[in-house]
């Protein structure tokens, strides 16, 4: 799922002091070593802004596009912070020695790698929301005699939940799950024998966690949970079955009104595009500023 | 002081340790020897806890080691350990190392751990590496940082589990040299080693195990010029040839 730059254009090439090569050889070396696909990525992404600005349609499309971006970004966002919290908290229940919290977890994990990601949104937005909101004022009118018919918990009903809040809901429980397995391989990638130290000076498994193991996982983490966030931004797109008006959905309505099918959607999925190439150079960065602090430090 | 009765260790069907007792009295230095598998780490392991016991029942300095994890934490902060493979923190400069589990465990504040920190590199002999990262040092030094992470915590008790079996022949003298200085303090020490040497000099006893039970215990100048069972004489022969 993560988009790669391709090989490393270095200088290591023409330092190399076994390259005897003539310069027309070299010349083929460091063409094939390009990254022609970002490049052609490129040209069709100035072409469509090209088109964005001197032709009346596709201004029409991007501007009706850009309504959406707001939801987009924001969904991705809000859903991707609550996705590393419950991930990190499920990602520890994977690795506990407590038999209750271990298979709590675990079965989250397995519900949610079971169950295609669409089909999770349809159920948490319709199935479990609706259910947990009755749930809770189920409660507030058990409680009504000490809070009052009228209370916090039974003010809200099930349809006052907008669908964008469940969308976010559901993808940021559905990706939880994904990285909760993120979390636990980097834990577990830790020597048991940074543990053991940590243990044996005092500190509680808590302790240890937080001060020794979680920060040496989390940093050799970082790429996978930049690529999930990547899929994330994709993913967010799903959220247009339930109406949620992402770019996606404006796109949907767009194209359908107009019947302008091919230019709306080569545009959507060139927005998406340039958006994930962006991120993924990121990470890329990321990637390559972490291997050098690694060798800093080992 | 440590008092150990009747330990037990079993993984699965094996017995690592059978039927361990030992006494380690103030200030004294017990070094345990044996051949490969014989018990020797699980049994200092028992003693921190980190491996819990099957049955038997250790002591150390009068607390009673139960599942209870006050028990548990308060003897840890009494133990220091150390490590054949070290286990710094590589994230975490050796100043670091040697402060974090003062400020989050004894609660002292940032400037005394520090004290306290750059007190224990002296003596280690490497203050000017409080700054450096763990994987800038040599393998001598990084041990002699664990010694000072542990020392730091003012333990009672010295805990060190083949602490130069890691090591490069030219670095070995450099951590027993501080462990000796330690024992001369009066530091009361479990010192599992391969070296002789050390042992002749610093021990009070010797603990010699073989197949998770106590063969021999025995003064050094004893073991080492006449050790009473046959097979601590076999593994001496084997050891010093
Ligand atoms: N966590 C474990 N699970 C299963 N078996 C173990 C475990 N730890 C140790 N053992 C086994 O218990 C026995 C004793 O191990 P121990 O590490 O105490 O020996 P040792 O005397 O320290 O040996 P060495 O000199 O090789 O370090 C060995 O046979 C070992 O394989
Ligand atoms: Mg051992």
């Amino acid at each position: 799922m993560s988009l790669t730059t391709g090989p490393q254009q270095s200088a290591a090439i023409p330092l190399d002091p076994t390259a005897d090569r003539s310069a027309q050889g070299r010349f083929v070396d460091r063409m094939s070593q390009w990254p022609w696909w970002l490049l052609i990525i490129v040209f069709f992404g100035v072409l469509i802004v090209w088109n964005a600005m001197t032709s009346e349609l596709y201004s029409a499309i991007f501007s009706r596009l850009l309504l959406g971006i707001g939801v987009t970004i924001f969904t991705t966002l809000v859903a991707y912070s609550l996705a590393i919290i419950i991930g990190l908290i499920a990602g520890l229940g994977r690795v506990s020695q407590n038999p209750i919290i271990f298979n709590i977890a675990t079965l989250y994990v397995q519900v949610i790698r079971g169950v295609p990601i669409l089909v999770q949104l349809l159920v948490i937005a319709f199935v479990i929301v609706p259910i947990v909101i009755d749930g809770i004022n189920l409660l507030g009118s058990a409680l009504a005699p000490i809070l009052g018919g009228d209370n916090f918990l039974t003010r809200t009903k099930p349809q006052d939940v907008p669908f964008l809040t469940r969308s976010i809901i559901a993808l940021a429980i559905a990706y939880g799950g994904f990285q909760a397995e993120t979390f636990r391989a980097g834990i577990q990638s830790i020597s048991k024998g940074q543990m053991e130290a940590a243990r044996s000076l005092g500190m509680s498994y808590l302790q240890a966690m937080r001060y020794i193991i979680l920060p040496q996982a989390i940093r050799r983490v970082l790429p996978p949970l930049g690529n999930d966030f990547i899929a994330m931004l994709k993913d967010s797109s799903l959220v247009s079955v339930l109406g949620v008006r992402d770019i996606t959905q404006e796109a949907r309505l767009y194209a359908s009104a107009s019947f302008r099918f091919l230019e709306t959607y080569t545009s959507l999925a060139f927005l998406y595009l340039t958006m994930t190439i962006v991120l993924s150079l990121g990470v890329k960065w990321l990637e390559n500023r972490l291997n050098s602090e690694g060798r800093a430090q080992g | 002081m440590i008092v150990i009765k009747h330990l037990v260790k079993q993984f699965g069907s094996l017995r690592a340790v059978d039927d361990v007792s030992l006494t380690v009295g103030r200030g004294k230095v017990t070094v345990i020897i044996g051949p490969s598998g014989s018990g020797k780490s699980t049994v200092l392991r028992c003693i921190n806890h980190l491996e819990t016991p099957t049955s038997g029942e250790i002591w150390v300095d009068g607390i009673h080691l139960t599942h209870d994890a006050k028990n548990i934490n308060a003897v840890r902060a009494e133990v220091g350990m150390v490590f054949q493979q070290f286990n710094l923190f590589p994230h975490l400069t050796v100043l670091e190392n040697v402060t974090l589990a003062q400020r989050v465990v004894r609660k002292r504040s940032e400037a005394e751990a520090r004290e306290i920190a750059m007190q224990q590199l002296t003596r280690v002999g490497i203050p000017e590496k409080a700054n450096a990262y763990p994987s800038q040092l040599s393998g001598g030094q990084q041990q002699r940082v664990a010694i000072a992470r542990a020392l730091a915590m003012n333990p009672k008790i010295m805990l060190f589990d083949e602490p130069t079996s890691a090591l490069d022949p030219e670095m070995i003298k450099e951590v027993l040299d501080v462990m000796l200085e330690l024992a001369r303090s009066g530091m009361t020490m479990v010192v599992v080693t391969h070296e002789m040497g050390f042992a002749r000099n610093a021990a009070d006893e010797i603990v010699f195990m073989d197949r998770g039970r106590i063969v021999e215990q025995n003064t050094p100048e004893e073991f080492f010029t006449n050790p009473r069972e046959e097979r601590a004489r076999a593994f001496l022969n084997q050891i010093l040839r």
